[in-house]
């Protein structure tokens, strides 16, 4: 009865995967094919990784992806870090809430998410055209009056959608930390600031470190929040996967989908690696602690 | 003994309507081993944190040598801590965890001095250490808490009496003229404590400075300290010599907490005349009114047990328990259980008389603690354990409270 279920979960289980991952390894394999079939395979060739590099439109889409990725994960760990100290030191039911608030985005629907910061901006921008029109009037300047989404907006955008990614890879690392740990550097003649800086950060370094890979990869992977945010002129990777499919489809889009889903991948798994070993290292320091 | 240091004067203590601590005075003496005593929630911590400066007090004043410190932060005092479960930077070594502090420039060289430049705005000149020079203290108080060759270890390879160590050392190290311990051997098993009190005790002779001791362990606090203040419910009960507050506590509160005490009403009938049982007894006690009901605490050793022919009180031996040393048996007086030391052998279920000295009564007035304690109706010989247990819990719900 057993072997038979373990054999029935294993074909589900080997099921559910080939379903997963088969699209995703037709599109490697044929981003290698040298005909442009997306069909039939008519020989190994890096002929559309060539034109890739070639082509300036998506090379530009990866580096303003890239740019855009390194400075919000930037920005948003220092911000996400120090919120996540600041709830941590907080008591009682405020940081529960705070802690929930920080949550909704994460689950809320990326698209949600890219319309409403859309609208936030635009209105932004009519206020502050607004705003400088006046003065220009008032003083004769010549302040700009009217703004576009642009890659300011894209940037903010993934500021904001990342720093709650961060307070969740840090918060759990400050719960692990000794309280105490604060205090005794206080003790010790520091100031507060000098407190974290010397103490509080090492210990949650792991968390922060893991914070911003995460960012990272969040940023590199989006495309909804993106799409509404950047306006007509900047553009993303994905973004530019997006309108390339819309047009004429060339077994570029392997290509470049390939390297995306490589480079996503191997962020993740150094992410999981980073907290798998992490985890180990309390297990170990925690049974030291019991054998003591 | 010497110079008073330190001096709490009407401290109070409220967190959210909760008083935790309730117009505390006392004051503390320069090079004195003094222990706060009291049982888990008596406050004792908070008044350590509030002389460490981690917390305000809700209303009264924290001197410091004279000047008023209330509002002076923690890393601007000359006093350093001891942490409960050491609190060692785990990303330094040991060398550079004691170092820790020494590295950190300091501006004064005494607090009074600090409260002093604050108050006038005057300027601070900030002083730093050599390497050689820290190196070089550094080395020395290793050697003072036994950790020489130590220096480049991991803190998280220690075990946990070495910890405890680097602990003393790091705040040592910066020459404090107060160290605040809370809790320091709660981690650490049965023998390594013993110990580590001894040890306590030397480094505080050596180094010459006032320690203020916390713990819940009577014990510890009777064989370690100068002054023992006895804590319960944010009050003070009693501060005193070991001796004193053993021998001479001043409620039913304190009599329970430090030993074992059976403690019965009594009537002060006439100075030296002690009434219990309504029986009158010879006592060393005096300066009460006539007939003033009173606490009576008698020590389980210093009832004598005789025949019943000869005893001042006769009962009935309800249980028998080996302790090694001696035998505790619970006597039933008239439906009051009493326990006694004693090393005669008494069955249960034998019936015994005592005797008891005049030295053996200790008079006191009655409190709001009368009638609640010295009772050992309940009494079972797992009744230390069971205490031992309930810290454990405690200890492992602050730690559930952290991670």
């Amino acid at each position: 009865m057993k072997t038979k279920l373990s054999v029935l979960g294993r074909v589900y289980t080997f099921l559910i995967y080939f379903f997963l991952y088969l699209p995703i390894f037709v599109l490697i394999v044929f981003s290698f094919n040298s005909s442009n079939s997306r069909t039939i395979w008519s020989g190994f060739s890096l002929e559309w990784y060539g034109e890739l590099f070639r082509d300036s439109v998506i090379m530009s889409s990866v580096y303003t992806t890239l740019l855009v990725s390194f400075i919000s994960a930037l920005i948003a760990t220092v911000f996400g870090t120090a919120a996540a100290i600041g709830f941590f030191n907080m008591r009682g039911k405020m940081r529960t809430h705070l802690l929930n608030v920080n949550n909704i985005p994460l689950m809320n629907a990326d698209i949600v998410t890219g319309v409403s910061l859309r609208l936030l901006f635009v209105a932004a921008f009519f206020a502050l055209g607004r705003a400088f029109g006046a003065i220009n009037g008032f003083l004769g300047t010549h302040l700009p009056v009217s703004f576009d989404l642009g890659f300011g907006t894209l940037l903010i955008a993934h500021i904001t959608f990342n720093v709650p990614y961060v307070i969740l890879s840090v918060m759990p690392k400050l719960h692990q930390s000794d309280r105490n740990l604060m205090d005794a550097a206080l003790d010790l003649g520091c100031t507060p600031i000098s407190a974290i800086w010397k103490v509080v950060l090492p210990e949650i370094m792991p968390g922060i470190v893991n914070g911003a890979l995460i960012a990272f990869t969040m940023s590199i992977d989006d495309f909804v929040i993106s799409y509404f945010t950047a306006g007509s002129k900047t553009q993303t990777l994905a973004m530019a996967i997006y309108s390339m499919t819309k047009k004429r489809v060339t077994p570029k889009i392997n290509a470049i989908s390939t390297i995306l889903f490589t480079t996503v991948l191997v962020l993740l798994i150094i992410v999981n690696i980073r907290s798998l070993r992490q985890s180990k290292n309390n297990d170990a320091k925690q049974k030291k602690g019991i054998l003591k | 003994m010497s110079k008073e240091l330190i001096r709490l004067k009407d401290v109070s203590m409220t967190f959210d309507g909760e008083t935790i601590l309730d117009n505390m005075n006392i004051y503390f003496n320069d090079k004195e081993f003094l222990t706060l005593l009291g049982p888990s929630g008596c406050g004792k911590t908070t008044t350590l944190r509030i002389i460490g400066g981690f917390l305000t007090p809700t209303s009264g004043d924290v001197i410091f040598d004279g000047v008023r410190i209330n509002d002076i932060p923690p890393h601007k005092r000359q006093v350093n801590t001891v942490f409960q479960r050491y609190a060692l930077f785990p990303h330094l070594n040991v060398y550079d965890n004691v170092a820790f502090g020494l590295r950190i420039p300091k501006p004064y060289e005494d607090v009074s001095s600090v409260a002093l430049s604050e108050a006038s705005g005057g300027k601070k000149r900030k002083k730093k250490l050599s390497e050689t020079e820290i190196k070089s203290r550094v080395t020395e108080m290793l050697e003072i808490v036994s950790l020489k060759g130590f220096e480049h270890r991991s803190v998280s390879s220690l075990s946990g009496g070495q910890q405890q160590r680097v602990a003393i050392a790091r705040a040592l190290v910066n020459q404090p003229k107060v160290l605040l311990l809370d809790e320091p051997l709660g981690a650490l098993d049965m023998r390594l404590r013993k110990d580590m009190q001894q040890e306590l005790k030397r480094i505080q002779k050596q180094m010459g400075i006032t320690f203020i001791y916390v713990t819940h362990d009577q014990e510890e606090a009777l064989s370690m300290s100068d002054t023992v203040v006895v804590m319960n419910a944010g009050k003070i009960q009693q501060i005193g010599t070991p001796e004193d507050i053993y021998n001479e506590p001043k409620n039913a509160f304190v009599a329970d907490f430090i030993g074992e005490s059976n403690i019965v009403d009594g009537i002060m009938r006439e100075d030296n005349v002690v009434e219990i049982f309504g029986r009158k007894f010879r006592c060393l006690d005096k300066g009460f009114a006539p007939d003033e009901p009173v606490d009576v605490v008698i020590r389980p050793e210093d009832v004598d047990i005789v025949d019943v022919k000869d005893g001042a009180l006769t009962g009935t031996v309800t249980s028998v328990t080996f302790k090694g040393m001696h035998y505790d048996i619970i006597v039933d007086f008239k439906g009051f259980k009493w326990l006694i030391e004693t090393t005669d052998f008494c069955p249960e279920g034998s019936r015994i008389g005592i005797k008891i000295d005049p030295d053996g009564f200790h008079v006191m007035k009655k409190s709001e603690y009368s009638g609640m304690f010295g009772d050992y109706s309940s009494y079972s010989a797992e009744y230390d354990e069971i205490g031992d247990v309930e810290y454990e819990e405690s200890s492992l719900e602050d730690e559930a409270d952290e991670v």
